[in-house]
């Protein structure tokens, strides 16, 4: 019983294991904590919704090529083509 | 086109793979000069290399797994204090949690602020704001966090090439989290 208080108070443990188990397996008995946990605590509901949903945004920004944000320029590219043209030449 | 059939070209590149290649570190890596740095390193190493390319892969996806081991080696040097910045990671969570009972404290409950019901994907301010977030992550955070969830490496793998323990890995992720979070919400309102 203690352990189980334990965990339906502890919002640190229960957001641990929320992290965990998106990337991960959890055990069986912390998804069982997990589920006692976010019943009783609607904080840790609304993190674990918009978690999921930072995870995804997070995803999608790193997946965009972002246009036009951010480009090298030309001088520093056609440095950069002229010294690997040298070191073609010397092979 | 059969897989055999990737070839390199290394008098295009510049021209085909530097925008793509600066982007993708530019991403891990919040500093230009670095960022350029790297770029230029990794077509210098990858000239070296040109003899052993297989044709498995394309030219841009072997070009970025050459990228992808010189932004490990930064990350490498950048968390030389690591066991520092676990440490604090850990001290820090007692601003987010009573340290007693490991309830939040109030000023830091999650509150429902605007990312939960939006069709935020692709929303140009909050990517701003994101990306803003992100850049304020430690370099350790940044490289675990976008190891795992962009490149989606093996666990094993990131705490061995990032010298961190599986304990220690997941202090970061859950820290990481807490904290992008909380900043979104500050920003985002």
């Amino acid at each position: 019983m203690s352990q189980l208080k334990k965990i339906q108070y502890n919002c640190k443990k229960a957001t641990f294991l929320i992290e965990k188990k998106m990337l991960s397996r959890i055990t069986f008995r912390e998804h069982i904590e997990l589920r006692i946990h976010l019943m009783g605590c609607s904080v840790c509901r609304i993190y674990g919704k918009q978690s999921r949903i930072i995870n995804d945004m997070v995803r999608q920004l790193f997946k965009s090529s972002m246009p036009g944000e951010v480009k090298l320029d030309d001088s520093f590219k056609k440095e950069l083509q002229e010294r690997i043209e040298i070191e073609l030449n010397k092979n | 086109m059969s897989a055999e059939s990737n070839q390199l070209d290394p008098h295009t590149w510049v021209k085909s793979h530097a925008d793509y290649l600066y982007a993708y570190t530019i991403k891990r890596i919040a500093d230009e000069e670095q960022a350029k740095d790297l770029v230029q390193e990794t077509f210098l190493a990858a000239l070296e290399k040109v003899d052993r390319f297989e044709g498995k892969s394309s030219e841009r996806t072997w070009l970025t797994a050459i990228l992808k081991n010189k932004i490990i080696d930064v990350y490498r040097k950048k968390s030389s204090g690591l066991r520092k910045e676990t440490e604090v990671a850990e001290h820090e969570q007692e601003d987010f949690f009573d340290q007693a009972d490991g309830h939040w404290r109030s000023a830091h409950a999650p509150q429902i602020f605007g990312i939960e019901d939006v069709d935020h994907l692709g929303n140009k301010e909050f990517n701003s704001i994101l990306q803003m977030c992100l850049q304020k992550l430690p370099a350790l955070w940044m490289a675990v966090f976008t190891m795992k969830h962009i490149d989606d490496a093996d666990t094993t793998l990131i705490c061995s090439e990032l010298k961190v323990t599986p304990s220690n890995f997941w202090v970061i992720i859950h820290r990481t989290k807490l904290n992008l979070r909380a900043c979104l919400q500050r920003n985002w309102e």
